[in-house]
């Protein structure tokens, strides 16, 4: 559905082409490619514009690198001042204070601020090991405070019940005091969602804050948020002393601009970002990676770090050992990555988060690719261990017993021993030179996170990994890991 | 892990599933889009005070210049009106304008507000309930959309309008996974006085839905609105759960759900065309709702979703309140998302 950058600029970089130094008139092109990438990630537009304003004034007259070409120069240049805008890296809570601390929430209706104060609470109970008391100040929508109780409960936090007749700033107070009393260490206050411009209820929740005094004040924001986002953190920026933002059910596919607009207005750092529906989905928000997922190039920082936490990772050694002394690639390889590719569940999300394919994550069905993936597996599970082995010595008797034993038709299995043999040829491309070829450019460095040098090779080829067997990450793999 | 194995890993991951991207049938497409420089040279510039400027002009028969149009183009952008669609709407005044076809600023307001009108002409069919006599059973409302867009605030509002029109009313606490949603279903029940049919958090959604409308029939009831718990369209398990629930209603009635409505917030940007897309697909909408536009928010992603879906605009809220709901009237819409202050802003 989107364009992403990457294929947007795809064609514009080719007016860059091989000049050595970029000049207003080759950059102009791409420069509207980013302006138009920004403004459909939701990224308000004067931070697009003040944004704009500042790549140019770098790229102008800079000189192109022996290394890059003039469009991998420009691209750097992007995504070096969106992450210096982002910030560079993970800002966490600062608690250090008298206890107990407080953490307000603040935020518009619907945002996820209850939602996110539970996830919080579960986070400071479980990784910080810190006794948390949640109270909720939210006196308007219906059944908010029985919400709060409820989600407290799950998550193991102490719950201070509130009247829908108490004022929130009395409710905020008797908390604090009951907090105090019984030793917790943290205690977050939830709001009513409310509108910046509703003078009432901007004045109330100043109320709250200066009767909490809280050392964390979170603006919780929908990362689905257009441009009102600039409008909205203004007002909340301005009526509060804020000192992070929550980022809400980035498990979507919006881009995510409203990161930027905020983190522009505000200056405050995005300390933690939502991404699921269940309470230990709040996870720390990495900016640099946003700065990738904005503009298309995808998220691999985010996607490895996935990876590790979903596949049998000595599996994964042992096949990669295998594949670099030049083993072949047998079907017992392909089941078992089979296996781990069904287990890890949403690919098109993870393709996604991949340089240059989040075109084709929109095509992709994750239940129709998990039922294919099953089907294969029952097709391999039918084949005897000296098949697996060795598939060419599977006839058209040998097949026709495959496909009963899975209950697939013989078609299904040739489809199979098809792709295995696509798969083998990859493996086989990779295992040669590859693996060193990779290791020499490891250390470094020098191209920006995010996997740029997957995104943008020279010529705008793009995207990577459509091609045909296995792509190439990057002209030798600049790619720094952490 | 170390960096090698790290390394190899996303190799390994995205030679996979690029492969497995081209068997299972996904196929490249990209074609890097030529765009116009109209658009980029409205947004170097000026981005102040549209409104002012315009009222100030509006009367004054004053010419119009280039640098008019790209405020225009700011105001568009910044209500979220995307840039495909404000893209055409410049284009055309730009070519209005080199023939020389706007001569003045009231021209030029009428030009873009039927522009803009042009792309809600089909969404302006209102809601038309049966009378209840001519129903054997009850006109079920089943209402979707992503997490906080206000569904259930949404159907409190439309309870009670309903009732005003003389309905009887139900609501079925469909919402069975967000802690509370069934009490805040019920507190909205209680403030209409109507019944709320309701299992509790964990129960099967479907099955709550179908014993409300198994209730409602046999106590003769009108109408019955179905609160569903917020789903991201990203979700697959989700939005098959909701396909399921589309086809338990339809198994009551093949003919409902008769309306199933889409709650979006005003606050959205673009990706409120992604949520239209896929929910439509799923759970075959019949409207939308927009919410919050009591905001600074002016929700102009609804022009792409009139565009591509064409589906109507059923409802818009402006706030919390029971009576903050109305017909959608695109002229009002239309105003304040240029900034014309219109005082007969919801009716």
């Amino acid at each position: 559905m989107f364009n992403n950058l990457s294929e947007r600029l795809s064609g514009a970089l080719k007016t860059i082409g091989g000049k050595n130094k970029l000049t207003e008139a080759n950059i102009s092109d791409s420069l509207r490619e980013v302006r138009m990438a920004l403004l459909e990630a939701d990224v308000a537009l004067p931070v697009v514009m003040a944004f704009i304003d500042q790549v140019k004034a770098r790229a102008l007259g800079t000189e192109v690198a022996t290394s890059l070409s003039a469009g991998q120069t420009f691209i750097k240049i992007v995504n070096e001042e969106l992450t210096k805008l982002m910030g560079e890296a993970n800002e966490s809570l600062n608690l250090a204070t008298q206890p107990p601390a407080v953490i307000l929430m603040a935020g518009l209706q619907g945002a996820g601020k209850t939602t996110s104060t539970a996830k919080l609470a579960k986070h400071l109970i479980e990784k910080e090991k810190k006794k948390v008391l949640l109270v909720s100040a939210d006196v308007y929508r219906p059944a908010a405070i029985d919400q709060l109780e409820t989600l407290a409960g799950q998550v193991g936090a102490e719950f201070f019940p509130s009247q829908i007749k108490q004022k929130p700033v009395k409710i905020a107070q008797a908390a604090i005091k009951h907090a105090r009393k019984t030793a917790a260490d943290v205690v977050i206050v939830d709001t009513a969602g409310r509108l910046a411009i509703d003078a009432e209820m901007m004045a109330e929740i100043k109320a709250v804050h200066k009767a909490a005094n809280p050392v964390e004040t979170l603006f919780v924001v929908d990362s689905m948020t257009g441009q009102d986002a600039a409008n909205t953190a203004k007002a909340f920026h301005d009526a509060l002393p804020l000192t992070g933002v929550i980022l809400t059910k980035a498990d979507g596919d919006a881009r995510g601009g409203a990161a930027l607009s905020i983190r522009f207005i505000t200056g405050k750092p995005i300390k933690f970002i939502g991404t699921g529906e269940k309470a230990e989905a709040l996870e720390p928000f990495h900016p640099d990676r946003l700065a990738s997922r904005i503009l298309g190039m995808g998220d691999v920082l985010s996607l490895i770090e996935e990876v590790e936490q979903k596949v049998d990772q000595q599996k994964a050694e042992k096949l990669a050992r295998k594949i670099s002394k030049g083993k072949g690639f047998t079907l017992v390889d392909m089941k078992e990555q089979l296996e781990q590719v069904a287990g890890m569940g949403d690919l098109a999300g993870m393709l996604g988060k991949l340089p240059g394919m989040g075109q084709m994550a929109g095509q992709i069905n994750n239940a129709n690719m998990n039922k294919d993936m099953r089907r294969q597996i029952a097709i391999i599970n039918s084949m005897t261990p000296k098949e697996r082995r060795n598939p060419l010595i599977i006839s058209g008797s040998r097949k026709r017993r495959i496909a009963n034993g899975s209950g697939l038709q013989i078609a299904d299995v040739n489809r199979l021993l098809k792709q295995h043999k696509q798969m083998e040829k990859m493996m086989k491309k990779m295992g040669k030179g590859g693996m060193a070829k990779m290791m020499r450019g490891m250390g470094g460095g020098g191209m920006p996170p995010g996997g740029m040098g997957g995104g943008m090779p020279p010529g705008g080829g793009l995207p990577p990994g459509m091609g045909g067997g296995m792509p190439p990450m990057g002209g030798g793999g600049n790619f720094p890991f952490k | 892990m170390t960096q090698k194995n790290a390394f190899f890993l996303v190799r390994w991951i995205r030679g996979l599933l690029a492969l497995f991207g081209r068997l299972f049938g996904a196929s490249s497409k990209a074609a890097p889009q030529d765009f116009d420089s109209k658009l980029e040279a409205g947004m170097g510039k000026s981005r102040s005070g549209f409104v002012e400027r315009l009222a100030s002009l509006v009367g004054a028969s004053k010419t119009i210049d280039r640098s008019l149009l790209d405020d225009i183009e700011t105001t568009l952008l910044t209500a979220d009106v995307g840039v495909d669609a404000t893209r055409q709407i410049t284009d055309e005044l730009t070519d209005a304008l080199s023939r020389k076809e706007l001569k003045d600023s009231a021209t030029l307001w009428a030009r873009i507000r039927n522009s803009l009108l042009g792309i809600l002409e089909n969404s302006q069919t209102p809601l038309s309930l049966p009378e209840s006599d001519e129903q054997p059973s009850p006109f079920v409302i089943l209402m979707v959309g992503v997490n906080g867009v206000g569904k259930t605030t949404t159907i409190g509002k439309l309870a009670k309008r309903f009732q005003d029109q003389g309905k009887s009313v139900m609501l079925a606490a469909g919402d069975t996974f967000r802690a509370a949603a069934v009490e805040q279903l019920k507190t909205w029940g209680e403030r209409n006085n109507v019944p709320v049919v309701a299992q509790g958090t964990g129960a099967d959604s479907a099955s709550v839905i179908f014993d409300a409308l198994s209730s409602a029939k046999a106590k003769g009831i009108d109408v019955v609105l179905a609160d569903t718990a917020g789903r991201l369209h990203t979700a697959d398990n989700l939005m098959s759960e909701l396909a399921k629930i589309r086809r338990v209603v339809q198994k009551f009635d093949p003919s409902a759900p008769h309306e199933t409505l889409l709650v979006v917030d005003a606050v959205t940007g673009q990706n409120a065309l992604n949520q239209a897309t896929e929910f439509h697909e799923t759970a075959k909408l019949s409207g939308v709702v927009v919410t919050k536009l009591d905001g600074t928010a002016k929700g102009g992603v609804i022009f792409a979703i009139a565009k591509r879906l064409g589906l109507p605009i059923r409802f818009v809220g402006v706030g919390e309140g029971i009576d903050d709901l109305g017909e959608f009237k695109p002229e009002t819409f239309v105003d304040a998302l240029l900034g014309k202050v219109s005082e007969e802003s919801v009716q």
